[in-house]
């Protein structure tokens, strides 16, 4: 039987700013060649422009999902570079709004992973529940997608008293959701039929890949920078990691799963812990990064974001390099996908969480 | 038309075209134009427009061109599809907690259908360049009519059927083998990889589901000793099958949605994997001629079909007529298999394929088995 090349994206249904060349024998996949780069924007470049608070917007631009997440390593970096004791109410903060934005990414991920299954109602029931969260952190920031809430040296504006009622009953009730969730996908034997054994990855190759977060939890690796290289006050709340050992599709989805989970303790811990106080450090004028490097890693929604910022004492950064979980994730896909079916094509994609425009950046 | 003939090849394809669009036609416009304008135009309807006379409009309700155009067949069973797709979209807006269509028509987008309907009719239809036209445009009549074909021999009750013959069972296997063709066609005419991947995928379906569908009628069959559905049915008056053959009725239920291409067997048309399957190159009126017609008159024949089989067709108590006896079962079947698509993802192809030939055939024979043990044991009331 001879092989059909097949370019599956960038106008696909199943494939975002991306195209996946492929070339089947039968149902069978022979050969990947992953073709990213669709959405490249040079944040890097534009970073070099633009003073420490003008970079805050067009930063969290590539993942608007996961806002937070994204600019977390950003402002950590600076801070480290700036030399500057964040206020504890605004640790606390930070920690809430990141564990917020995660549960909103996942549950983005959630919804695009049953429509690609086929699961119409795992579609809607995620949008659906994402609207609560949204409306949390809009409270909090005043924006429903992309916040721009972290700012070097605190938070950008502290949160209406009404936060801490609102969060607990959006906890209590995302609780209840995600057991149904549990009910009609996770344990659906179609689901299970369709994820188990599917795409494994061992721990080995998960190693030599390079693949962070969810991935590479999924495949038995307890790897977190929360727990890992604890920032802000993630060391002083009680939350575990989900690891599983599997490594296949199932696992790294109930990975996902399970970090929600988690998520909502962290939230609820953040919001019960809260101190009062300052919520950011003061800073006049145009402030500059003193001379001289730094390097910070937070955990965002899709894994370890890092950032390396070099500065030579000017009004604009010198350099900034952003390490994206999705590029590191990148090369786990050709991995899996050569020798699957075509059917477990978006099941392997999708599952690895791969988001064209945070790997492009 | 155009083009001059060259060669002898050049001459056999040109034939061969010819011989295609007659094959078309002749079935589809000239045979029915015939038979209205010999029969009824000139006689009947005029003597009925000079003269209106209620025997006369009796006469022409009971006639075989009414029962096929109108009562049990197209237009009925047209107007039903498109209740059916308004129908699934609100069930399925309820179980995923929205309120689905709201706005066309007063009350809940009762109006829907329609709108969709002008939606489609106002698109480009697009004919790619490279694609086999004639097989191309083809494929939304060739699909209609073979759907259609199936509401021939459906009896809503005694009097509303269209075709009343001895062996309608054996109509229904040769009308189901048509399906994979017409879908491998369109896929194979499209020349585009998605098309044929869906069509390919449809054929596997097809075919592997068909088996056990035939073999699960098959208990019935042997139960009713007759191919008739009319006898089939009036056999069920006292007990349905449902009650005596409950393996077959579930192993009929999933292989009809499997030949449906319904979630959780909808592969060849999975939008994640193969974009549409084999309509991705249809657009406009072609692609609402296919899904808006062809697959939801057969989703109503399916139905039907699992009513006359398993629910005893017309036969409830007489306080409504027969036929909305069928009717009301029919939608109740119709529901049952609207909700497996709020609550499955799809199957891949080779679990399918593993439960239609393991599973699902050695139920069927099982079902043959058991039909056999009624018939011994003198169960059903014999004739």
């Amino acid at each position: 039987m001879s092989t059909m090349s097949l370019s599956v994206g960038p106008q696909h249904p199943g494939s975002g700013h991306f195209r996946l060349q492929l070339k089947v024998k039968g149902d069978i996949i022979v050969d990947v060649v992953p073709d990213a780069g669709y959405v490249h924007r040079g944040e890097e470049k534009m970073c070099e422009y633009r003073n420490l608070v003008q970079n805050i917007p067009h930063l969290e631009r590539p993942v608007i999902l996961d806002s937070v997440g994204v600019l977390y390593p950003y402002v950590l970096a600076c801070e480290d570079l700036l030399d500057i004791e964040v206020p504890e109410r605004a640790q606390y903060l930070r920690v809430a709004m990141a564990e917020i934005n995660r549960i909103i990414s996942h549950l983005y991920w959630l919804g695009i992973y049953g429509i690609f299954l086929g699961h119409s109602t795992m579609f809607m029931w995620p949008m659906g529940d994402r609207e609560p969260f949204i409306d949390l952190a809009q409270l909090a920031s005043g924006a429903r997608v992309t916040f721009a809430y972290l700012v070097p040296g605190g938070v950008r504006n502290d949160v209406p008293d009404s936060f801490e009622s609102q969060a607990l009953k959006v906890i209590r009730y995302f609780e209840g959701r995600l057991r149904e969730y549990d009910n009609i996908f996770f344990s659906n034997p179609l689901f299970l039929g369709r994820t188990k054994g599917v795409g494994v990855l061992t721990k080995k190759d998960a190693i030599s890949l390079g693949a962070v977060g969810p991935t590479l939890r999924g495949s038995g690796i307890r790897s977190d920078v929360r727990k890992t290289e604890p920032y802000d006050v993630y060391d002083e709340l009680d939350f575990d990691i989900p690891v599983l050992d599997e490594g296949d599709s199932y696992s790294r989805a109930m990975v996902a799963f399970l970090e929600m989970k988690e998520s909502l303790k962290i939230i609820k811990q953040a919001v019960e812990k809260m101190p009062k106080g300052p919520v950011k450090v003061g800073m006049r004028g145009q402030v500059r990064l003193p001379a001289g490097e730094s390097y910070a890693r937070a955990e965002a929604a899709r894994g370890a974001m890092s950032y390396y910022i070099v500065s030579d004492a000017g009004k604009f950064p010198y350099r900034i390099k952003i390490s994206p979980p999705s590029f590191r994730n990148l090369p786990t896909i050709p991995f899996l996908l050569k020798g699957a079916r075509l059917a477990d094509m978006p099941v392997i994609y999708w599952g690895i969480n791969y988001w064209p425009v945070e790997a492009d950046r | 038309m155009s083009e001059p003939i060259e060669n002898v090849n050049d001459f056999i394809k040109k034939v061969l075209e010819i011989a295609f669009w007659v094959l078309i036609f002749l079935p589809m416009l000239i045979f029915p134009i015939i038979l209205i304008v010999e029969n009824y135009l000139p006689t009947k309807i005029s003597t009925l427009m000079a003269n209106p006379d209620p025997e006369m409009i009796f006469a022409l309700l009971d006639s075989d061109f009414f029962r096929v155009a109108v009562f049990p067949g197209f237009t009925f069973a047209a107007g039903f599809a498109a209740f059916i797709g308004l129908w699934e979209r609100k069930i399925l807006a309820k179980m995923q907690m929205r309120v689905g269509p709201l706005y066309a028509g007063k009350f809940e987008g009762i109006l829907q259908p329609i709108a969709d309907l002008l939606k489609l009719m106002s698109k480009e239809i697009i004919t790619p360049r490279g694609v086999d036209k004639p097989i191309f445009w083809a494929v939304p009549l060739i699909t209609v009519a073979i759907a259609a074909s199936l509401l021939a021999v459906i009896p809503l009750s005694e009097t509303s059927v269209i075709a009343r013959t001895d062996v309608g069972v054996l109509i229904i296997f040769a009308i189901l083998s048509f399906f994979p063709i017409a879908a491998l066609m369109a896929g194979w005419a499209s020349n585009s990889k998605y098309p044929l991947i869906g069509a390919l995928r449809a054929l596997h379906q097809m075919v592997a589901y068909e088996i056990p569908m035939i073999l699960a009628i098959l208990g019935v069959v042997i139960l009713s000793s007759s191919m008739n559905l009319l006898e089939i049915v009036r056999i069920q008056e006292n007990i349905w099958f449902l009650f005596l053959l409950p393996i077959g009725a579930v192993v009929f239920f999933i292989t009809a949605l499997a030949e449906l291409e319904r979630v959780p067997f909808d592969l060849p048309e999975a939008e994640s994997e193969i974009v549409t399957g084999w309509l991705t190159e249809y657009s406009g009126m072609l692609f609402g001629v296919i899904l808006g017609i062809a697959v939801y008159v057969k989703f109503y024949a399916f139905a039907a079909l699992f009513t006359v089989f398993f629910l005893g067709g017309w036969h409830g108590p007489s306080v409504i007529p027969a036929e909305i006896w069928f009717i009301l079962k029919t939608f109740l079947v119709i529901t049952l298999m609207i909700i497996p698509r709020g609550v499955y993802p799809r199957i891949r192809i080779d679990i399918m394929l593993r439960a239609g030939w393991a599973k699902l055939l050695m139920l069927s024979l099982l079902n043959i088995f058991v039909a056999l043990l009624i018939l011994e044991l003198g169960i059903l009331p014999v004739r």
